[in-house]
């Protein structure tokens, strides 16, 4: 497997090495002159090359056209959404991994079909999101000349619904949901019948007022949990 | 029209003094607060709304009411940043009018055939100048 590696900042160098490790063929770009030679220093010339990841020149130096798999970890989401694109759409490479610094960018870089988006902050709040008082609800957008917008929840591990069947739901009125992502990321177009799963992305037209009873509905604790 | 112009330089200053002449709702972003102060590029007869904000981010953006946008323009000096903040305006907020400044004649390519409207000064600047050194090339007719 080929593998590129766009940014040579600590999360890039680090990743290089761990990747170099399982025998992989792998190539790093970075545009820092002096931080290529100190990478190159430490881990050899043929793994490093100077250059600007975004510029499709460069990528093609870099031997875009037979990589199965390139990731962009710079330390800017508008370089690695760049990056991600030029390589699918120029070069037609079959997986682009990005890393995404604001987690809110995730929702574009999806809708641009990157394949895989990474946030430390994501990480990192998910891991501590059981401690936190309130279960985000993202807006994704407001349908203009209405008080209706789309939102998405996640569905969290203790939550209520979780097993039950949307036709089992009490949401607010004028809520409805029309899609949910699964936890592998696979969408669906739910029946009555869909049995609501932790970790599900459920994504809600509902009004800007009941926007925190949908809220409720959907990510309050079940019995059992509370203590 | 409202319109949101991210990036105060030279060419967002002038689009949003054009504009807000025309009557149009206009508000101006930029990360630097020097870009609105005496020495930035907008001139201080501009009437719209000056706000300091990141034009990736979209909260920003929705502080800044992209919501009600008719139009949103990207010219900063970063063609990724500019192409991002379009492509946020587009696909996420469904700008019904969205344009973006591309330097680079291969990614204003790509994205011009992902869909996005885009303008290219290196390649327009370029034939300008091609166009005017061919027209002076030629010989000056002969009198009489």
């Amino acid at each position: 497997m080929y593998i590129i590696v766009v940014g040579g900042g600590k999360v890039g160098y680090y990743l290089v090495r761990e990747l170099l490790e399982t025998q992989q063929e792998v190539l790093l770009i970075e545009e820092n002159p002096i931080r290529c030679a100190e990478v190159a220093q430490e881990l050899g010339d043929a793994v490093v090359m100077q250059g600007d990841g975004c510029e499709a020149s460069t990528l093609e130096r870099g031997g875009a056209g037979r990589a199965d798999l390139v990731i962009a970890v710079t330390g800017d989401d508008e370089d690695n959404l760049v990056v991600s694109q030029v390589a699918k759409h120029r070069f037609s490479v079959p997986r682009a991994v990005a890393r995404v610094n604001n987690p809110k960018n995730e929702l574009i870089f999806r809708k641009m079909g990157i394949d895989t988006t990474v946030s430390a902050t994501s990480v990192i709040l998910a891991q501590i999101e059981q401690e936190l008082p309130v279960h985000r609800l993202i807006p994704l957008m407001a349908l203009k000349g209405s008080d209706l917008e789309i939102v998405e929840v996640k569905i969290p591990p203790d939550a209520a619904v979780v097993g039950k069947p949307i036709r089992d739901l009490l949401l607010p009125h004028q809520s409805l949901i029309p899609l949910i992502v699964d936890a592998d990321g696979q969408p669906r177009v739910p029946t009555s019948d869909t049995i609501i799963h932790a970790g599900d992305e459920v994504v809600a037209v509902t009004m800007r007022e009941t926007e925190s009873a949908l809220r409720a509905a959907l990510t309050a604790r079940s019995i059992k949990h509370l203590r | 029209m409202k319109v949101i112009i991210m990036g105060c330089g030279r060419v967002g200053a002038e689009l949003a003094l054009m504009l807000e002449r025309e009557g149009h709702d206009v508000t101006v972003l930029d990360i630097d607060p020097a870009a609105f102060g005496p020495l930035g590029y907008l001139s201080e007869e501009f009437r719209g709304t000056r706000r300091v904000a990141n034009g990736i981010d979209q909260d920003a953006l929705r502080r800044a009411g992209i919501e009600q946008a008719d139009a949103f323009v990207s010219a900063t000096r970063g063609d990724n940043r500019n192409v991002m903040a379009c492509q946020i305006a587009k696909h996420v907020f469904k700008v019904p009018r969205v344009v973006s400044r591309v330097f680079d004649p291969i990614r204003e390519e790509m994205y011009r055939s992902l869909g996005l409207r885009t303008i290219n000064p290196t390649r327009i600047q370029a034939s300008l100048m091609k166009e005017v050194l061919q027209r002076e090339e030629e010989p000056a007719p002969s009198p009489g």
